[in-house]
Parts: structure tokens; sequence; C-alpha cells
């Protein structure tokens, strides 16, 4: 029995910032002033604040400490665990108040959100089963084992009307119950783990907080369609979450949780993982299951629909790792109330991971129909240094960018494709007035160009050429018509390409021109870039009046671009110049401007 | 895992560690003064003692935590005790075996012990 929990965050965000060491400090310290029979250092999964890492809460006080170096440990231990005196100095300054220090949940980051594939990260300790079972960990498989049979199962989950989290939004149940329809001598349970979207990591961080939790709706699945055996396909680069899931697979199977017989029932379930190398396309279905057959990862047409041929040509459920972490919830908690929160198309909750130019970086979980405002203002913190908000960019390389005007718009799967943007897996990076679109475009467009697999005409030429386009617009060099080329070809590539990769690229070149047009036309008509970020269409000039000569800039500048005498005014020779914009940094006066 | 019932009994097991991993207000609350004076006047011992019964009997409704000093630095060692709804009750001059005492009559059967109350005392 320990009489305090010192929950640090072992979450990627929170390891890459050091949280590794802390614990080893924390136990060295501990171990020092003689409390290691009192104090228990737990190390957990991501609590989602990932901007402010690496993170600490001290229970029972329930103590949130941000940003801890190990040079802080010697005090928090000597001062709190000891003396019981909260240091003050360390603690989140949302939580701290005129009236002392108030509880997390009441901070403006978390008091809007609702945990429910999140509920254990940040609380259990992802490598001990113990703690999973304490907060009602496999008494969904129990329950469904025991007192259900599978088609009680298969009629719950569409009774709740879950979708799938990862991207189309397809009804889990009806996926579940095509699969049991199909009669076969072998089935498969697969999760897609493959999480490629830039700046996403929802599924990282359920995988590496709460990874039984996946391995319990697994095998819920498994018995609602008939399988005995799952797999889990996840990228490489999850090291962390490769290795708890792994360590909750082995304690899963001495539990006797995964293996043969669960529950004295004659239900056999096992789970292995298979690790992908981080193809952008192996998060599409048909290519993951090609890739989990160890194929090289390419999609194929449908149909035949994997849950009539998938895996080895068995019928198999695909679902994302955030959509099966709501199914032992559902189960336990029953139809009414999952169904009691989001909106009538989309129940339930989103996990969101907030990126780009925000306060609070960092993964929420909030219901369905919450406004892009609440997530980005309250839960978020809002645009940091002043700026104005200018978009949001959701569903990563496929999705669009929702402008200003729509943040009002309750977030849900049909709500953001009517304003030509997707849910995609939940990536969601905000973006202000220094972003350009057409670069963001861009961006996007580079992305997928690398990832196409090459294998249809469409994606492998359509977005190269699609690139192209947006290359020559923000090189200086783009014409009007070309505007109404990229429109062309976008909605070719849309109609002809094999796979959801190629079928949604040409969405952020499409969202943005709907909202942004202007500033695709600054660039096209007037070669500017309004947001100052096309480097070939910026200008660097010295305003006359200002410059007083004292030559700072002809120095700096690395292209010996600048010339002028000694106390007269200097002259930027616009054919030498790189717009390295080392000059601008240099001038003490204001004197040289870029538009 | 053959039963309902194995699994149960691991959950309540854990439980009872987990517990004060939430802040939840029906919780009777233990603060035992833990700042220099406290830990110089012997409030450690005092503290693994309500640790060790609270373990001991698998309380998961009952959290022991530590505070400062609270100014009467002559009393210490000092324990609070909040049972919810009712008024705290500050104890002094605690040890070790006054502590099982407490528990014992306040904490499980909830009888103050008027004679080790501060405002008893102080009365005197």
């Amino acid at each position: 029995m320990y009489r305090s929990h010192v929950l640090v965050c072992g979450g990627t965000g929170c390891t890459s910032s050091g949280s590794e060491k802390l614990i080893t400090a924390l136990n060295e310290e501990i171990e020092k002033n003689g409390l290691s029979n009192e104090v228990q250092v737990v190390k957990t999964g991501c609590f989602g604040l990932c901007a402010l890492g690496p993170i600490m809460i001290i229970y029972p006080e329930g103590s949130f400490y941000s940003m801890i170096t190990t040079d802080d440990i010697p005090e928090i231990v000597s001062e709190h665990l000891l003396k019981g005196r909260v240091v003050e100095r360390l603690i989140y300054n949302e939580t701290i108040t005129d009236d002392g220090i108030k509880s997390l949940n009441e901070t403006d980051f978390y008091k809007k959100q609702k945990r429910v594939a999140l509920r254990n990260c940040g609380v259990i300790n992802p490598e001990c089963i113990d703690e999973y079972i304490a907060y009602d960990g496999y008494a969904a498989l129990g329950k469904v084992l025991t007192e259900m049979t599978p088609q009680e199962v298969i009629d719950t989950i569409k009774e709740s009307e879950l979708r799938g989290r990862g991207g189309g939004g397809f009804p889990a149940g009806v996926k579940w119950s095509l699969a049991r329809a199909n009669e076969s001598d072998q089935k498969y349970v697969c999760c897609n783990a493959d999480e490629g979207d830039p700046g996403a990591f929802m599924d990282r961080s359920v995988l590496e907080g709460d990874p039984h939790a996946l391995l319990e709706a697994m095998a819920i699945a498994g018995y609602a369609i008939g399988a005995d055996q799952g797999y889990v396909y996840v990228r490489a680069e999850y090291p962390i979450a490769v290795h708890r899931l792994q360590i909750a697979i082995d304690q899963a199977n001495e539990y006797g949780l995964l293996g043969k017989n669960l529950f004295d029932t004659d239900f056999n379930f096992n789970v292995e993982i298979r690790l992908g190398a981080g193809a952008f396309v192996c998060g599409e279905e048909t290519a993951l299951i090609t890739s989990i057959e160890g194929n090289r990862g390419e999609p194929k047409p449908r149909p035949p629909f994997p849950a009539q041929k998938g895996l080895f040509g068995k019928p198999t459920i695909l679902n994302n790792v955030e959509t099966y972490a709501n199914i032992p919830q559902i189960i336990l908690n029953g139809v009414d109330w999952f169904k009691s929160m989001g909106t009538e198309k989309s129940r339930g909750t989103k996990v969101f991971a907030l990126g780009g130019k925000i306060h609070n970086t960092g993964l929420v979980e909030v219901p369905m129909g919450t406004t892009l405002r609440d997530i980005v203002e309250e839960i978020g913190g809002g645009i940091p240094d002043g700026k104005t908000f200018k978009a949001a960019q959701t569903g990563g390389p496929s999705g669009g960018c929702i402008p200003a005007s729509h943040l009002d718009i309750p977030i849900d799967y049909d709500n953001l494709i009517e304003i030509g943007s997707m849910m995609g897996s939940g990536g969601l990076i905000v973006m202000d007035e220094d972003d350009c679109m057409v670069d963001i475009a861009k961006f996007f467009l580079e992305f997928t160009v690398e990832e196409s697999c090459g294998k249809c005409v469409p994606c492998r030429i359509g977005t190269k050429r699609l690139y192209e386009l947006l290359e020559k617009i923000t090189s200086g060099n783009g014409v009007p018509e070309d505007l109404d080329r990229l429109v062309t070809l976008s909605e070719y590539i849309k109609q002809n390409s094999l796979c959801g990769l190629g079928q949604t690229a040409p969405n952020p070149v499409l969202s943005t021109l709907r909202y942004f047009r202007d500033e695709y036309e600054a660039h096209v008509n007037q070669q500017q870039c309004p947001a100052g970020v096309c480097q070939d269409l910026l200008q660097y000039e010295i305003i006359e009046d200002k410059c007083i000569g004292c030559t700072a800039c002809a120095r700096v500048c690395p292209a010996d671009a600048i010339t002028g005498k000694v106390k007269e005014p200097h002259i930027i020779d616009k054919d030498k110049c790189i717009k390295c914009g080392a000059c601008v940094e240099k001038c003490r006066f204001s004197a040289i401007i870029v538009r | 895992m053959k039963s309902l019932a194995e699994l149960q009994a691991i959950r309540d097991k854990m439980q009872a560690n987990l517990g004060l991993r939430h802040d939840e207000e029906d919780k009777t609350r233990i603060v035992v003064g833990m700042a220099t004076c406290g830990i110089a006047a012997g409030a450690r011992p005092v503290l693994s003692a309500f640790v060790d019964l609270i373990a001991q009997n698998n309380l998961t409704d009952v959290t022991v935590t530590q505070t400062g000093c609270i100014g009467i630095c002559q009393y210490e060692p000092i324990v609070e005790v909040t049972i919810p709804g009712e008024e705290k009750v500050t104890y002094i001059n605690m040890d070790a075996d006054k502590a099982r005492e407490v528990f014992e009559q306040h904490v499980e059967r909830g009888v103050p012990i008027a004679k080790y109350a501060l405002n008893t005392v102080m009365d005197k």
C-alpha cells in the first residue's frame, strides 16, 4: 500500500523531452529519503498536454507538474513527497487560482473534454494488466463471452451507431455483421494502427497508454464474427507503442485473457503484431492486408471487400485503434450511454491531435459536434503571439482546410465533408496569418507524391503534375489559367484513382482554392504572396529615407547583393539577392522591407 | 482466466491501491502535518501507521495526505480527520498508538476521540 502515487507520462512526447531520466532520478531521490515503501512511481500513457512535457501528477493531491527537469526532482521529493508542500513554481499555471490550486479537470484544457477512448491514458500503468483490470478491464470481454451471443454483440455495436474512427466513418457494426455472415473455416480480426497523417498521434497514444483496451476489443470482435486470430498492424516508427503492446499481449496470454478457452468457454483468440515500414498507403485497408500477407503494400480494387475476401483470402474485419478503444465501453455502459454523446449521425467522441499555431499542442478527446472554435480557442488555448486564426486543417493529406467563417460548425463526419474537408483520423493543424495557403497545399501534395505507391496512373502521375502546377504558382510563374487547370486535374485524380490515397489527395488543393482563392489569385495575377511565405515572390528593398548607411546589412549579406557607401543609403541588387532575410534581421532601423 | 469471479477478485484487490488517484469529494481525508516541526516531533510513524491500517483494512474511500506547518508547532504531530459532511477534527500530540485509536474510533466508526482533539485540550 502506497500513500502517494507519482504518475509520470511515458508517452512518446514526454519520453522525448526526457521523462525516462526523470523516473530514474525520482526513484533514486525517493530511495535516498527512505520513502520507497510509501511512494510509488508509475509510468503512464499520454496525458494529452504534450506541449508542457515532461508531465507529472502526484496523488492524492492531484498536483499537476509540467515541464519538469531532473534538477527539480530533489525539491519535489523533499518538499512535496516528504513534507507535503506543493512546489507551486512547477505547477501548471492554469491550475493556480486565487483560492489555491484547482483540480486539473477544471482547467480550460480538460474541462470540455470527454475521455472515452483515452479514459485510461495518463491514469494507469500501461505495462500492468492488474491496473487495467482495476479500471473494469476485460470485464466487457467476460460479459460477452458469458452472457451474450455473437449476434447480440453485433446488434449492440450496430445500435450504438459507432462509426469507424480511421477516417471514412463506416458503421463498425455493419462491417462486423458482413464478416459474420460470410461462412468460412477461418476469419481474421485486424487492427489498423498504421497512423500515417503528418502530425497525428491518437492511435499511438492509445497503444502506449492503454494497450489492453485494444486487445480486449479485438477479442470481442473475434467472438462476434467467429475469428480466433487477430493482427495488429503498427508502424515500426512507434517503438514505445510496439514494446508496450507486446508486453500487454504477453500479460494477457499469461492471465488467460488471450489464448485458449477464455472464461471457460470454447472461444480461443490470439493476437500478433505485424510491423509496417511506414508507407502511408499501408493505412489503406487493402494495402494493409496485402502488407500483412508479406507482400509489397499496394491497394487492390474493391469489391471484393475484406469482409468477403480479406487477409489470406478469408473474411476479415479491419478497424482503427480508436474505434476498438470504444468497444469495451459500449458493451459495459450500454448503447444509450454511448448515444447520449455526440450528434444525431456521429455518436460518441473523437480524439484530435492538436498541432500547428496553437498554445496547447497535444491530444484532446471531445464529444462529436463540439465546434472548432471550442477546440481551438478554449481547449487549445488560442493562437500564440496575438496572431489571428486563418484556417484549421483536418484529415491530413486527405482532408482540407476550414476557414475562420466555419469556426462555429459542429464537427462531425458529415459536416466536415460538406465543407470540403474530412474527419480523417483526427489530425488538426491550426494555421495563422503567417501561413500561405498555396504553400500548405503544396506541402500536402509533396507528401502524397512521395507516398503514392505508383500502382495506378491517375495517382502516380496526376499528383506529380498537380504538385508541379503548385510549384509553378509559388515560384511566381503561374498564370490565371493555372487555377482552372488545378481544378480539372484534381477532379480527374479524384474520380479515377484506385484507392483512398489518390481519391482524396487533391482535397487540400480543392479546399484551399474554395476558401482562399484570393491568395491563389494574388500569386498568379500580381505575383505576390500575401502571407510572405513563398520566397520566390518576395522582394527585398531598402527604404532610402530610413537607411543611415551603417553597412551592417552589406556585411551580413552572404551573396554580396547589397552595395553602398558608408553613411549613404544602400541598395539591394535583386538579381543577386537570395532572399535569405539575414539583412532584415541585422538592420536596426527597420529600413529593409519585404513585399 | 476461468470466470468473472476471478477477474472481479483481481479488480477488487487492485482498486484498493488505485483509489487515491481520484480526487473525489466523498472520501474521508486524513492529513498529517509533515513540516520540519511535525517530522521532528515524530509525524512519520503516525503517517505510516495510518497508511498501514488503511492497507490492512482494504479501505478505498480514505486518503492520507501530508501538509505543511499549520502554525501550532508545540502540538505536533498534528493530524486532521475530515469525514464528508462533518466538521474537521484536529488531533494533536499524536503518536502511532493514538493514531491506531483514532483510526478505529473515528475513521472506522465515525466517533471522534475528544480527549486528543485540539479544542478539548486548548479549553482546559
